[in-house]
């Protein structure tokens, strides 16, 4: 080889080895993930990164080989996510997504849920009162389909049947908790993102599910079947209300944080706001598993009216412990 | 290649300084990288999904009743799972980017370079259900709608369609128009994405240019006759080493240094001497505290 003349070949020639060992090492990780590392080899990395890095600055002042400059660029921006960079597990992020995340976003949006509850609450007053009325607005609520039937024209006992059908062993039940779930969790995660438009599609969908619950509710009450009806649907409905409450808090509270950004700029609000309430959606769509499997599994297997509400207490007491019990503020 | 970030205007380019004090000038990914990312998970998504609903049917066929059941629900949570786990499973890892992602090398980032959190991802993720999923969903609702309707020579309502096309269209177009080429996503979750390609360090050509050095000698005044710029598009030219191009810029350079030494020599050899030259002449001046632009750059 020929002498090398120019200082920057130089330069490159004396740190070469170090990129392409830090290269080696960074290809490594990115096949195989930190844990294929030796004890030696993980702490080399920050050291050879700061090396690499030190490296850059200097080819930027001093070399006019773009082929180095280029390749520093793209090296020190690969170790750089390395080291800086989440190097935990998908585990450990799980983890740590159920002790801490979680509880923690729902906590902050309490306000929200408490405007969420409020709005199916109010739709649910008005739809029942208007049912009660004239029964004729029941159809405004609920379609035919859905109904199966449980409309005003039903007979007392056709609708306390259907509250406590044992299903036989053709019905196929788990795939119906399945389905639930799958419909269920869509809608969710629906009332999260359309909160991006401003809360309107929001309040809209919350008003929508309370305006069925007020609409049943008062059908069933007609009948004087309101304690039966209320143990079928607060099984599970106390997990599945919960969550849909949950899912139209994120979205208000994305909403309005695009609104009313306070004193961050509007996209730094709106990406605070928007993992908190990502965060609380995902939770959303874990509640809505366990409301599918209690919805056709619970339900359709426990037909005593105390035992139901017994499992909807259960079910109460577990989640607002779980959510609303005071934790301290150093477990992050 | 290596030398594409050449062609990256600089608008795409954002500053990350780090701890250590260092501009790492990262790249944004631009809107042809995000969409073809996007394809290429898409497809990976269906064919396996396809795939294992094949294989789902043919175990259906074997299967006693109550296993046939729990296989539904297995399928029925499975594809919502996949369908919105893809992205967050692939993008929690520390490379925090989708196959797609990886194969066109961009990644996902916090867009104020620090970590990247979980709820992020989940928050960028939870969005393509309104960017997407969703509208795409109503098309296809309103597609099997449309031939039902058109079977019974029904009119076909065509707002659905029009309107779901139009919520798509916003959302898709999304990252065109805004500086940061984010989606709606990223907009909520504080992410962007920039490219981390992986490169090779590739052969200094000054030590070619070197070697030949002995048989040319050039005067000052030939070297002062181009700058940075120029040295970089020469870079290039020999990095390609079209036969073409190097008779066309080889003949530029001579017109313009007034070369008028033997005219036999091979156009590679003269280039990459000219490259050396040019680039120790350049190099020079930078030690010294002034770096030439380019040839109109007279200082």
């Amino acid at each position: 080889m020929a002498e090398l003349t120019l200082k920057s070949s130089r330069f490159r020639a004396e740190r070469e080895a170090d990129w392409k060992r830090l290269d080696a090492l960074m290809e490594k990780v990115e096949k195989r993930g930190a844990k294929s590392l030796s004890d030696a080899e993980l702490l080399a990395i920050p050291v050879l990164y700061r090396a690499t890095l030190s490296s850059l600055s200097v080819a930027r002042a001093t070399s006019l080989d773009r082929g180095v400059t280029d390749y520093l660029e793209a090296l020190s921006t690969r170790a750089y996510f390395f080291v800086y960079g989440a190097r935990s597990t998908l585990f450990e992020r799980l983890g740590r997504f159920f002790a801490v995340d979680w509880p923690r976003a729902v906590q902050s949006i309490w306000r929200e849920t408490l405007l969420s509850a409020a709005i199916q609450i109010v739709a649910a007053v008005t739809a029942g009162w208007l049912v009660l009325k004239d029964p004729d607005w029941f159809y405004a609520f609920i379609s035919r389909d859905l109904a199966g039937g449980r409309d005003p024209s039903a007979s007392t006992a056709f609708l306390r049947d259907s509250l406590y059908t044992k299903v036989d062993g053709n019905d196929p039940l788990s795939f119906f908790a399945a389905y639930l779930f799958t419909h269920n969790a869509q809608i969710a995660l629906m009332a999260f993102a359309l909160g991006f438009a401003f809360c309107a599609p929001t309040v809209l969908i919350l008003a929508a599910n309370g305006c069925m619950l007020g609409a049943v509710l008062v059908l069933f009450a007609t009948h004087g079947l309101a304690f039966q009806q209320g143990g079928w649907l607060l099984i599970h409905g106390v997990t599945e209300l919960f969550a849909i409450t949950l899912a139209g808090a994120a979205g208000f509270r994305i909403g309005w944080t695009l609104i009313f950004p306070g004193e961050k700029s509007r996209l730094e609000a709106a990406g605070d706001a928007g993992r908190t309430a990502a965060t609380a959606a995902v939770g959303v769509v874990l509640m809505l598993l366990v409301a599918g499997m209690l919805e056709s599994f619970a339900r359709q297997l426990i037909t005593d009216d105390w035992t139901r509400y017994g499992v909807a207490a259960v079910t109460a007491v577990v989640w607002f412990g779980y959510f609303y019990w005071p934790r301290s503020r150093r477990a992050a | 290649m290596s030398l594409s970030g050449a062609f990256v205007p600089d608008k795409m380019q954002r500053e990350l300084i780090t701890p250590e004090g260092v501009d790492l000038r990262l790249q944004l990914a631009d809107g042809g990288q995000r969409a073809g990312a996007f394809i290429i998970d898409i497809v990976i998504l269906l064919v396996s999904l396809l795939l294992i609903g094949w294989a789902k049917s043919a175990l259906m066929g074997v299967v006693s009743r109550p296993v046939k059941e729990i296989v539904a629900v297995i399928w029925t949570i499975f594809v919502f799972l996949a369908m919105n786990g893809y992205f967050i499973a692939f993008e929690l890892r520390p490379r925090a980017a989708t196959p797609g992602k990886r194969i066109l090398g961009i990644r996902v980032a916090a867009r104020h370079g620090g970590r990247l959190t979980a709820d992020a991802v989940f928050a960028r993720n939870a969005m393509r259900l309104l960017e997407v999923w969703g509208p795409l969903m109503l098309i296809l609702m309103g597609f099997a709608q449309a031939l039902v309707s058109q079977g019974r020579g029904e009119p076909v309502d065509s707002w659905m369609f029009l309107l779901s096309f139009i919520w798509m269209g916003i959302f898709v177009f999304f990252p065109l128009f805004n500086r940061d080429r984010l989606r709606a996503g990223d907009l909520l979750a504080g992410t962007w994405v920039v490219r981390a390609p992986k490169q090779k360090l590739i052969a200094d050509l000054s030590v070619d240019g070197a070697e030949h050095g002995g048989r040319f000698r050039f005067s000052r005044e030939q070297l002062e006759a181009y700058g940075v710029k120029e040295l970089h598009v020469l870079e290039e030219v020999l990095r390609k080493s079209d036969r073409r191009t190097m008779r066309a810029v080889a003949e530029r350079i001579q017109r313009k240094i007034a070369w008028t030494d033997d005219p036999g020599i091979f156009d590679q050899d003269f280039l990459s001497a000219y490259y050396a030259a040019l680039r120790q002449r350049l190099e020079q001046r930078l030690l010294f505290g002034h770096r030439r632009k380019d040839k109109f750059d007279k200082a």
